[in-house]
């Protein structure tokens, strides 16, 4: 009972993300049961949450750190257009893509990720620009060499095998995005909990001057905080590409704002310093519960989705505010 | 016996059952300037507060200019006469310091049209009663600090005062700095205006009250005349504890010298300066505020790398550009500044203790070893005593003197061989600091490690270092054991 109590006592915020959670899903039980409550409406949502997922895991990174990451849906999409190119070029002229192929890709990927996140990086460790700055502009430069490779329309003759496999079910019961979700989480709450990059990273989002004073690299810390983070968009792209089966300059912008929202929402404080990877996951998985939640009435315009996230962020801080949780807001 | 301007009988006030003020008395004269004195935590905010009609009092009486005060607020303190001048001054960085000046008249006077005339009338018959000399469209947020206090001084005086209550108000000061303000006070006195002197200082406690009180755990220990107070005594009933302080010496000392600069410059700071440092002596280096001893100690450490000159360790040339370099060759710095430079304050106690160190608190597969770091954080809490129930407590909920062992523990952690510190009891408690005293000094003679301190408190440096150098614009002036020296000497080669 005592380690129940302790556990909530530190975190409070999570605790209350799963009131609200459970909230909604008692309310979805008793007005839309049968519609809601189906194993095909749960493996979507399991499916399609990863792609903002993967982004949000990213920024939360960046956010720990005091910075943001507004640059991941640029990442994203870049990360998609070379993809299908790439596709079509390793398929020939066969036009068919060979699976021994699919680790190329995936290395390309992380590789696209890699550079776009220490880009970021750089300008910010090094430059010293102020990180919504940086990474806004990135994310601007991004798109445009998107809108220069495609000319804005969408791509969508590339072969389709690995897009496919990744759409797919293992067993016809697990998608395989959630599978490529989990892993990367598993990773950084590895990094964040098991390793000292975790400690290191909110004491440098405290202050980096003091972090400065205590020998930390954080220069260092800082460039491969944002190649985490442009990882994670890249991945998050790959994802994309694989639901859409096509890929386009302007996919998926409403991400950039709602990855911060998330991130916020599961506890992460925007002047950096605090967070946890579990209140960002439980704030990805309710986010996308309710969006699927509110699809199911049909009277609900689809457009009152951001009112309701809008009203939850609010909610949280609220209830932040009104516990008393000192601690949250320090 | 002239009638009291301000008396306060047996106060209590109580927060959340803890009893913050045990029916404490005070009393001060028309034109008295009277010290307040007490280590944090011992009340003497609280009875500040209640005397300003922040707080309301549990129970006791007050009375002020023969009026007895009940229930009243904020507004009605300053009516009276009775200002509040804070640490922090309450001035607005973003306006100038004529709006800062009229601003409080203005809004009292319900005026929504602004006139720049009348401003600047006020502004200057405000800072008219005090001489001071200060540019009124100059931004209050590019005045030093010492001008800023002035800009709340002259805003105080605005209202008719009687009584200004200065809270610790030479913490930020240099020497220079606190001469005029002691000034200023005097300058009061003259015009019959009672100041009540917060301070935890001692010979400021000595130069410039007439009389003094002291409290301890809210409690009052004595009041009485200056006259009559001495050192031994002031701390005494500052802590409860008697402290034997001995003067440092030097045993052991090694051969070499382990740590040597030559000529080392950083252009604009310092220069050519040529310094030895032995295994288990400490090393004292004063000057003023810009005599480059700052940026000394931050270009050994290697946050602002060396310009020109060399570094030796051991004897061996080394270059130091940035911090890691400096932890590799064992070199620690406790800043300067503990609140921005020391400490991550809103972080847990242990984090701050172990960040240094904690590249050494991996398992050899590079996994965080939490049960080394438990072990470490446990070790130093328990070495330095940190008063804290818990170590994932934030940092910020400790006082001065506990924060400031918990920035030693860190670099102790780390078991440095040379150790700088920078001011290294600035802002810290009477007892506190005979405690952080009395670890330097084991460690140089215990451990063999070579310290240096960098303060501009003399009687610290002449108590515990066993050699002095007096930097004064960027060079050496001065080199001499510290029993071969005294106060005075030093300051006539500072100035």
């Amino acid at each position: 009972m005592t380690e129940v109590k302790k556990h909530y006592r530190s975190n409070p915020h999570l605790y209350r993300l799963l009131a609200i959670t459970v909230l909604w899903m008692l309310f979805m039980a008793v007005t839309r049961f049968d519609k809601f409550y189906t194993f095909k409406n749960f493996q979507t949502i399991a499916a399609q949450f990863p792609e903002f997922g993967l982004m949000s895991l990213g920024v939360m990174l960046c956010m720990m750190t005091g910075g943001i990451d507004l640059s991941c849906v640029g990442v994203a999409n870049l990360t998609s257009i070379l993809c299908a190119l790439l596709m079509t070029k390793l398929a020939g002229e066969s036009g068919v893509l060979s699976p021994a192929t699919f680790p190329i890709i995936v290395v390309v990927v992380l590789v696209i990720g890699a550079l776009c996140g220490a880009f970021s990086g750089l300008l910010v460790a090094k430059v010293r620009i102020p990180p919504i700055l940086a990474t806004l502009g990135v994310n601007e430069l991004l798109t445009g060499i998107c809108m220069v490779l495609t000319g804005g329309a969408a791509l969508s003759a590339f072969p389709k095998e690995m897009t496919t496999m990744l759409a797919a079910n293992i067993g016809g019961v697990l998608p395989v995005r959630l599978l490529v979700f989990v892993a990367m989480a598993v990773l950084v709450w590895f990094m964040l909990c098991k390793t000292t990059y975790g400690t290191k990273l909110l004491l440098l989002g405290t202050s980096e001057k003091v972090a400065r004073y205590s020998g930390m690299k954080t220069e260092r810390m800082l460039i491969r905080t944002y190649m985490t983070s442009g990882i994670c968009s890249a991945l998050g792209g790959l994802m994309m590409l694989s639901t859409y089966a096509s890929a386009r300059a302007d996919y998926g912008s409403q991400y950039t704002l709602q990855t911060i929202l998330i991130v916020v929402l599961g506890g992460v404080s925007p002047n950096g310093g605090k967070g946890k990877i579990s209140g960002v996951i439980l704030a990805i998985v309710l986010l996308k519960l309710l969006e699927s939640g509110i699809n199911r009435f049909q009277n609900i315009s689809s457009y009152y989705i951001s009112l309701i996230w809008g009203g939850v962020l609010i909610l949280a801080m609220v209830m932040d505010y009104v516990t008393g949780d000192k601690r949250s807001r320090a | 016996m002239a009638q009291a301007l301000l008396k306060a009988t047996d106060i209590q006030k109580s927060f959340a059952g803890v009893q913050a003020l045990k029916n404490v008395s005070l009393e001060i004269m028309p034109g008295e300037i009277h010290c307040l004195a007490g280590e944090n935590g011992c009340g003497k905010s609280t009875l500040i507060k209640i005397i300003s009609g922040v707080y309301q009092r549990d129970g006791g009486t007050l009375e002020f200019d023969g009026k007895t005060m009940d229930k009243f607020t904020p507004i009605d303190a300053i009516t009276n006469g009775i200002q509040v001048i804070y640490q922090d001054f309450s001035v607005f960085p973003n306006l100038t310091v004529m709006e800062n000046l009229a601003f409080n008249t203005e809004l009292a006077a319900k005026r929504r049209i602004v006139s720049k005339k009348r401003m600047r009338q006020i502004a200057e018959e405000a800072v008219a009663k005090i001489n001071f000399q200060v540019d009124l469209d100059a931004l209050v947020g590019t005045l030093s600090v010492a001008e800023k206090q002035m800009v709340a001084i002259s805003r105080a005086l605005m209202f008719n005062a009687k009584l200004i209550i200065m809270d610790e108000p030479t913490t930020a000061l240099t020497k220079k700095e606190v001469q005029a303000l002691f000034d200023i006070i005097l300058k009061l006195k003259e015009q019959g205006i009672a100041i009540l002197f917060v301070s935890h200082k001692l010979d400021e406690v000595f130069e410039i009250s007439e009389r003094f009180t002291i409290f301890r755990s809210g409690e009052l220990v004595v009041t009485g005349s200056t006259k009559d107070l001495d050192d031994k005594k002031f701390t005494f009933y500052m802590t409860g504890r008697e402290f034997n302080d001995k003067t440092f010496v030097a045993e052991n000392l090694t051969e070499q010298p382990i740590l040597e600069t030559r000529n080392l410059t950083l252009d604009g700071h310092f220069q050519d300066i040529s310094l030895k440092l032995y295994g288990g002596e400490i090393l004292g280096i004063t000057g003023l505020l810009d005599s480059g001893r700052t940026e000394l100690a931050l270009s050994l450490f290697g946050i602002r790398p060396a310009t020109g000159g060399a570094i030796l360790r051991n004897g061996q040339e080394i270059s130091i550009k940035t911090p890691q370099d400096a932890m590799k060759q064992k070199i620690g710095l406790v800043p300067e500044d503990r609140l921005s430079e020391g400490l991550f304050l809103p972080q847990s106690i242990a984090d701050n203790i172990i960040i240094a160190e904690i590249e050494q608190l991996k398992t050899p597969m590079g996994i965080f070893d939490r049960k080394k770091r438990q072990e470490e954080v446990d070790h130093w809490v328990k070495e330095m005593a940190l008063a804290t129930p818990d170590a994932n407590n934030a940092s910020s909920t400790l006082s001065g003197g506990n924060q400031q062992r918990i920035v030693l523990a860190k670099w102790l952690a780390c078991h440095p061989e040379v150790l700088i510190l920078s001011g290294p009891t600035v802002g810290v408690d009477i007892g506190s600091k005979h405690d952080i005293h009395a670890i330097l000094q084991q460690l140089a003679r215990k451990t063999g490690m070579g310290i240096i301190i960098i303060s501009d408190d003399l009687p610290e440096v002449l108590e515990n270092c066993s050699r002095v150098l007096i930097l004064k614009d960027g060079r050496i002036v001065h080199e001499a054991p510290t029993q071969e020296i005294d106060e005075k000497t030093i300051v006539s080669y500072m100035m």
